[in-house]
């Protein structure tokens, strides 16, 4: 590329100089290439979980694409903002050369970002497919968030668990079988979220929600309203406990039906605070 | 003020719109009332900016206290200070607010660019002088009112900075706090849009003759563009507050959906009312606000960089085009907010989203451009600037990540988002919005600042910046939401929270010593002179403080940067390309009045 060349000299630095950033970059976009079919091997996790849900899994590896692109761009980015400042330091009161334009780079850094963009965003298409998907599950579950609590109705069975702030009410499912969640709120907006399942939504009044998710192991998983709703939002926790199936239809016929109703509930926080 | 001619009218007509009829002296600054009686009743843009940037810094330590109050809770889990949750839920809300709608807002729109656009394309003020002193007026108004819910019987405003019914209304929130809270930012959004239609008009219309639009300085280019996205964002904004306020008085269920039942759920409230409206209505103002916020400080960042790297900014008319299209974008992307209401189309507003990257991109390569092959100094101003890049930066490329909406289903509303919005937010209100305060201070009191004291409080803030929101970040991945009083011991949450909170108090300590700089730099004085930094544009031209109505006289102005051009008259700017030449002979029009052709670059336009 002579034109290239020859021009940038104008910004300041000699032909080697300004070719390596260039290089380095093509040398790691292809490093991303490979990192994106490890994904989830032994890449680390950079601060997230790695999901106890194939949604959550799904989600997760989205997640460390995300970050190696942000860690490499924003490296370049970084890395050039940091030689200017250290190479460029005033070291004289001459005039430097007062370039203003220089098209062919200008053309590169508009292009390529437009490029990252297209695979980021297509790969964010695949996953979501993934993860908002809701086929017919094997057990449905009506989640009622409210203030303060949640209460968890089985419609097959007719059963239901309800508790409201400190009771930490327990969602039971069972491990390894779909689960299909509706979602509603009975007041303000709400927000469900399990952060192991790599998960959120809004319990919206007028909205009913729903999403899917199989939990893979056994476990107990703590959750919490992520969306301000009032006095007590800081404590409208909740659990998911994940339980082998033959233990999870034992629970089923072991629970009675009298669960509270969402009144009942608030009528007690009123009076006796949370937790009762 | 008696001897203000309408701006505008002069304008017109004789081709020099810096020109009114009596204005041929100098020095008449005495025709005005002074003291405090000046400040009360001026229509001078230098005054009202001045008003904007006091009242708006007042809202900035007052939020700022209250955030380290919030920081200062959440150093244990259960609460180090045990405010209730009340009063816990009022502090972040009021934090919000004052920030967001009272100071980032004003401060920029109403306090820089009142002072500087007029400055920069060489008008004699606003177009509309008593228009924007109305608009001064109302965001004063407004700000008193919000801070009265103080002082109510039911205290301020608790709903969170957006404010979402049905938390917001009448049931869920009563009190004169919540009316107050929404009253004022009717008040103060009318100001708002009342500055934005004097900034359209004052930069299309009272532009000194050579000042072509693509020889405006990029922080007035941005100004405009914010001008343009206030007079979108803020009457939705507007409306919808004063449909909040009659679902809340007036009986009607805008927002409300008590009454009705969705079939098959007996019981459950449905949509008589849409409650999601609002969160539409309230996001298609609020990510154009994002821009508000964002716009005005990237055009600080503009001025401030190719001055103290002694080169032209790299990429003006890219610069130009990327600012169009965030602004562009902008108007599209308000369902990010809503990605896990699961009722918005997510590729379409993800897609919008990533795109923003893009002219977010060219941005930084053009900063990174003017500084390559330059002569960097590292006053206060540019390292403000530098701490700006650094902050952009980051939240930039985590604001990418939230543009995912798979990412965005955990990350929302946990403190991820958190650290995000406030390395966007403080990287320019607070980074760019004081690296503007040190350059421009000297220009409106012609003394200096103390570049010491400047230093100290910059690398305060900057390690203080990082060892706030980094933590948040990691929290917000472990699952910790935003707005909570309390958390869970048994997590390991308390030690990052700890560390964010000393991050917090060392921030806290940086603008301590900006108040001691203010006071010092007062006391003794050191003179500024006009041109204090060898700057390039037009306001470093006249006297420090501007001359009542400006400029005595003008450069010539064939450029981008006249004062440049008029001090430095062998270092033009270099072009290439369909660019070249441009210089030479001017790419605009000839300005009317036949000045911008003439002479060399020493002769001055007069005035009057």
């Amino acid at each position: 590329m002579p034109a290239g060349t020859s021009r940038d000299r104008h910004l300041g630095g000699s032909d080697g100089r300004r070719r390596r950033p260039r290089g380095t970059r093509l040398g790691l976009l292809a490093a991303v290439a490979g990192g994106v079919l490890l994904a989830g091997c032994q890449v680390p996790s950079f601060g997230a979980y790695r999901g106890s849900t194939p949604q959550a899994q799904d989600a997760f590896k989205l997640w460390q694409f995300f970050f190696i692109m942000g860690l490499i761009v924003g490296g370049i980015v970084l890395a050039l903002i940091l030689w200017s400042v250290f190479r460029y330091r005033r070291r004289s009161e001459a005039i430097p050369r007062q370039t203003q334009y220089h098209t062919v780079v200008e053309i590169f850094y508009t292009v390529t970002p437009i490029v990252i963009v297209a695979f980021l965003f297509a790969f964010t298409v695949i996953t979501e497919n993934k993860v908002d998907a809701t086929p017919k599950a094997d057990v449905n579950i009506t989640v009622t968030a409210f203030q303060w609590g949640w209460r968890f109705d089985y419609p097959q069975t007719g059963k239901s668990v309800a508790g409201e702030t400190l009771q930490d009410p327990v969602m039971e499912v069972p491990t390894g079988q779909s689960v299909a969640i509706t979602l509603v709120s009975a007041d303000v907006v709400h927000g469900f979220y399990v952060p192991k399942f790599n998960f959120s939504r809004y319990a919206l009044p007028g909205v009913v929600n729903h999403f899917n998710f199989t939990v893979l192991h056994d476990g107990l998983f703590r959750a919490q309203c992520t969306q301000l709703c009032g006095l007590y939002h800081s404590l409208m926790f909740f659990q998911v406990h994940s339980v082998p199936p033959a233990q999870f239809q034992a629970w089923v016929h072991r629970i009675g039906r009298g669960a509270p109703s969402v009144q009942a509930l608030k009528n007690q926080l009123d009076a006796k605070g949370p937790g009762g | 003020m008696t001897d203000v001619v309408n701006p505008a009218l002069a304008g017109t007509g004789t081709g020099l719109p810096h020109v009114t009829d009596d204005h041929a002296e100098t020095g008449h600054e005495a025709h005005g009332p002074t003291g405090i009686l000046k400040w009360l009743t001026s229509t001078d843009h230098k005054v009202i900016g001045l008003s904007y940037m006091i009242t708006s810094l007042v809202m900035f330590y007052l939020a700022g206290i209250m955030a380290l109050v919030i920081r200062a809770q959440l150093a244990t889990p259960g609460g180090a200070l045990n405010l209730s949750f009340a009063q816990y839920n009022t502090l972040f809300t009021m934090h919000g607010s004052l920030m967001l709608y009272l100071f980032a807002g004003p401060f920029a729109f109403g306090g820089l660019a009142n002072y500087i656009v007029p400055l920069q394309v060489g008008a004699p003020d606003m177009a509309f002088p008593r228009l924007n002193a109305l608009s001064y007026w109302l965001y004063l108004t407004g700000s008193i009112t919000m801070m009265l819910g103080f002082v109510t019987a039911s205290g301020a405003a608790q709903f969170g900075w957006v404010a979402y019914p049905p938390l917001s209304n009448a049931a869920n929130s009563p009190g004169a706090g919540a009316d107050l809270w929404i009253m004022a930012l009717v008040l103060t959004g009318f100001s708002a849009i009342f500055t934005g239609v004097n900034l359209v008009s004052t930069i299309f219309y009272l532009r000194a003759p050579g000042m072509t639009m693509f020889r405006m300085p990029i922080f007035t280019w941005n100004m405009l563009v914010t001008a343009i996205l206030i007079l979108i964002a803020f009457p939705v904004l507007t409306g919808a507050l004063v449909m909040l306020f009659c679902d809340r008085h007036f009986g009607t269920h805008i927002y409300t959906v008590a009454g009705c039942h969705i079939a098959g759920h007996p019981g459950l409230p449905a949509a008589c009312g849409v409650p999601v409206l609002y969160q539409h209505l309230f996001w298609f103002f609020g990510h154009p606000e994002v821009y508000i916020l964002a716009l005005p400080f990237f055009g600080i960042v503009t001025e401030v960089i190719p001055v103290f790297s002694r080169k032209p900014v790299f990429g003006y008319k890219g610069m130009v085009f990327a600012t169009l299209s965030i602004a562009a974008l902008s108007t599209g992307v308000w369902a990010h907010h809503m990605f896990t209401t699961g009722v918005v189309l997510l590729p379409f507003f993800s897609l919008l989203s990533l795109l923003i990257a893009v002219p977010t991109g060219i941005k930084f390569f053009n900063w990174i451009g003017t500084m390559w092959g330059g002569q960097i100094l590292f006053n206060t101003p540019m390292l403000f600037s530098l701490g700006f890049l650094f902050a952009f930066l980051m939240g930039g490329v985590t604001g990418v990540m939230l543009a995912s909406p798979p990412i965005d289903f955990f990350t929302h509303d946990t403190y991820f988002v958190v650290a995000h919005f406030h390395q966007v937010l403080f990287g320019t209100a607070v980074f760019a919005g004081f690296a503007g305060l040190y350059y421009w201070y000297p220009k409106m009191f012609g003394r200096m600042l103390r570049d010491g004291l400047g230093k100290w409080h910059f690398w305060l803030t900057f390690i203080g910046f990082w060892l706030t929101f980094m933590p948040q970040y990691y929290v917000g991945l472990q699952g910790m939401p935003r707005r909570v009083a309390v958390y869970p011991s048994n997590l390991g949450w308390e030690v990052w929270n700890q560390l964010s909170t000393v991050g917090a108090f060392m921030i806290g300590l940086g603008f301590f010593l900006l108040l001691v700089n203010f006071v010092v730099s007062w006391r003794n004085p050191i003179p500024a002179g006009d041109n204090p930094w060898d700057a390039q544009t037009l306001e470093w031209y006249t006297t420090s403080p501007p001359p009542h109505h400006n400029y005595t006289h003008l450069p010539p102005i064939r450029s981008e940067r006249p004062t440049w051009d008029a001090n430095h008259p062998d270092a033009r700017t270099i072009r290439h390309g369909p660019h070249a030449n441009g210089n030479a002979k001017g790419n605009g029009k000839p300005p009317p009045g036949g000045n911008g052709s003439s002479g060399g670059a020493g002769d001055e336009v007069p005035v009057g």
